[in-house]
């Protein structure tokens, strides 16, 4: 089993057609969620009559940027902590120099990458605030008290990649080889959970804030930030 | 399925309702409102909550019952649409009395929380939706299903009939021509221009209101008018139930009453939940995107009559005063600065209240919650704390407020929690500091010799 987990057969596996099955899952889960859901709302005349682009933007604008809203404002230590976490999620694996030498042996494509040393602060970061997150779950009552075991396996879903990068990186407690393995593997998982999974927030926090900042901007003349 | 703890509540609406249930029924009711009648915007809202609680502060009850995690907002969904999804509707009566209990008595649909959600899920929506589960299983209030009721046989929320309409207009008419010269409260006057709208308790026992718009009315000039007939009462209890088709039908008539008269606007009672049910939930179960008569509540309607020099003060309240801002009208219709405009112009103490606007917590009773009777009094007298020591820390002696729930809880939390304050509707403040030519007027007061 090791010998297997550690082979290089597995790892030229994980590396090429899985890398290009979760992508195309990833990426056909996604459009197809997105268009299902948005073929339905046209249906529904009470979302669809009174969408509006102006206060849509405006929503996303005021729930993406820092403090831009009043409940961000009100948890300052949480709205710090989730934006360094999704900031480092998203941006660390897109300039992480490793991945970018990837991309270049074989598409001959590369983003601007950044220091090792920062791509490892970045990744720390997220395993930081999934601890964080995590505690919180555990400890504040009214986030435990809608806590499934379902909300830690996302939060595993998205800290694998990272954790496993990080053990890989600087060859801590494991075999490097496996470490690699199971950090690919982990990545090309969440990857494919994104559509499928409440991991899909990513997708639909755009469509919902959409919603909800056209009723309360353009029907209802207020704000909702 | 989790048990919590509730003061119980012998509702006969929820206990004797519930015994005629089958599992049968509650399956196929279930499965009809979530599969059929909830459009994607349910299972898209379940779907991408992260279960992150930050709605929680949010909300009233969960402030005043001292951050108690089952009164949260998302609290409130894993209880109830999260149960009937997760079990595919196969629950019995004893959870549909829980579901109840939670979507009419511990939310009051004030869509607070979807300002402080990070995905503004409209949480609202789905405690509606649960409304509407118990509404079609009967398992209500007894006391919100007996308005509905009234609704249907008499076209108003309190069983007036309709000559006891007339009969108390004529009354009111005769009274307010003690103070204004030929004052009229025109019937049936096609054409005119407003078409004022009652709330069914302004002409039942609190008419001392219905007789300070038409003060107000007959003093600023406005052409104005109500129907003899069915669709003056501009409430819709049916709303809160989640008895739509009845909702619908309510509306409905009222509209077809302005259309009759010819009326060019509708401006309702200061009443939150009709002019929700009239813009946006009637109109919307109707298929109409706007109201098809232009709607406005006394909020505006007076703010444009002081605005255009129709209505002047001649002097204004010295003690110390505050608003609540009803969710109906504020959050959900951005009316709070027209509100602060009326107060600034008619008090010379305005205290406003933190937070504010459409940050300013519900008074809990939104919703039909006012209305459940006696037994869930304690309910609003609980859930209202964060709401009474809001105002309390404002140090005013007076609330105004547009809103006839809102003002009737607040008196009741008034007295509850010994205070030292009045609540007064926009209508009284101003028939009591407008002016009055001298000769519309039949008494002359005192300091004005």
């Amino acid at each position: 089993m090791y010998d297997f987990l550690t082979s290089l057969e597995l790892y030229d596996f994980l590396k090429g057609p899985m890398v290009w099955v979760s992508f195309i899952i990833f990426a056909g889960g996604s459009i197809y969620r997105i268009s299902s859901l948005l073929s339905k709302a046209k249906k529904v005349k009470v979302i669809s009559t009174y969408m509006s682009l102006k206060y849509s933007l405006r929503s996303i604008f005021h729930w993406t940027v820092p403090f831009a809203s009043t409940n961000m404002r009100k948890h300052p230590w949480f709205t710090l902590v989730a934006f360094l976490f999704h900031g480092c999620l998203i941006v660390a694996p897109l300039v992480l120099l490793a991945h970018n030498k990837l991309w270049y042996n074989s598409w001959q494509i590369r983003l601007w990458s950044v220091s090792e040393r920062v791509a490892d602060i970045m990744t720390l970061t997220v395993i930081v605030c999934v601890v964080i997150f995590m505690i919180r779950r555990l400890v504040t009552p009214e986030v435990r008290f809608v806590t499934f075991a379902s909300d830690f396996v996302i939060l595993a879903i998205a800290a694998a990649p990272f954790v496993s990068g990080f053990l890989a990186y600087h060859q801590l407690f494991f075999d490097y080889k496996l470490m690699v393995a199971l950090h690919i593997f982990s990545g090309e998982i969440m990857l494919a959970a994104i559509p499928f999974t409440r991991l899909s927030h990513m997708l639909f926090f755009w469509l919902t804030r959409a919603y909800t900042g056209s009723d309360f901007g353009a029907v209802r003349h207020s704000r909702d930030y | 399925m989790i048990k919590i703890q509730r003061k119980k509540v012998a509702d006969p609406g929820f206990e004797e309702n519930a015994k005629k249930l089958t599992p049968e029924k509650i399956e196929k009711v279930i499965q009809w409102v979530l599969e059929k009648e909830a459009d994607v915007r349910l299972k898209t809202f379940v779907e991408t909550c992260i279960h992150c609680g930050l709605c929680s502060e949010a909300c009233h009850y969960f402030l005043s019952y001292r951050r108690d995690p089952s009164y949260a907002p998302v609290a409130k969904i894993r209880q109830t649409l999260w149960d009937m999804l997760k079990r595919k509707g196969k629950v019995d009566a004893e959870d549909v009395k829980m579901y109840a209990r939670i979507a009419y008595a511990e939310c009051n649909i004030c869509r607070r929380c979807s300002m402080y959600c990070p995905f503004g899920i409209d949480i609202a929506y789905m405690l509606n939706i649960v409304r509407r589960i118990c509404g079609l299983l009967g398992v209500v209030p007894q006391y919100l299903q007996d308005q509905a009721n009234s609704h249907m046989y008499t076209y108003t929320q309190s069983w007036l009939a309709q000559d006891d309409w007339v009969d108390t207009v004529q009354f009111i008419e005769d009274e307010l021509r003690m103070e204004i010269k030929n004052a009229r409260i025109p019937l049936d006057k096609v054409g005119a221009e407003v078409m004022y709208s009652p709330h069914s308790l302004e002409a039942k026992f609190k008419i001392n209101l219905l007789s300070n718009i038409a003060y107000i009315l007959n003093v600023a000039g406005v052409d104005w008018t109500m129907p003899s007939f069915d669709g003056w009462d501009s409430t819709n209890q049916a709303m809160h139930v989640g008895d739509n088709e009845t909702m619908g039908m309510v509306e409905r008539m009222h509209f077809e009453a302005a259309m009759k008269l010819k009326v060019k606007k509708i401006m309702t009672s200061e009443c939150g939940h009709s002019f929700r049910a009239a813009v946006y939930d009637g109109s919307r179960w109707l298929g109409w995107k706007q109201p098809p008569v232009p709607y406005f509540q006394p909020t505006q309607f007076f703010y444009e009559l002081i605005r255009d020099g129709k209505i002047k003060i001649a002097k204004k309240i010295k003690e110390p005063v505050t608003v609540q801002d009803p969710c109906s009208i504020v959050r959900n219709r951005g009316l709070g600065g027209m509100l602060r405009s009326i107060v600034n112009a008619t008090c010379e103490d305005f205290r406003d209240v933190n937070p504010r606007l459409e940050h300013n917590y519900c008074c809990c009773a939104g919703s039909g919650v006012i209305n459940y009777g006696p037994l869930w009094k304690f309910i609003r007298m609980e859930g209202g704390r964060t709401k009474i020591n809001q105002l309390k820390a404002t140090g005013a002696k007076i609330v105004i407020t547009p809103c006839h729930s809102c003002h009737k809880t607040i008196e009741d939390m008034i007295h509850y929690y010994k205070l030292d304050m009045r609540v007064m509707f926009i209508s009284e403040i101003l028939v009591q500091n407008m002016y009055v030519p001298e000769e519309m007027r039949v008494i002359k007061t005192k300091d004005e010799g």
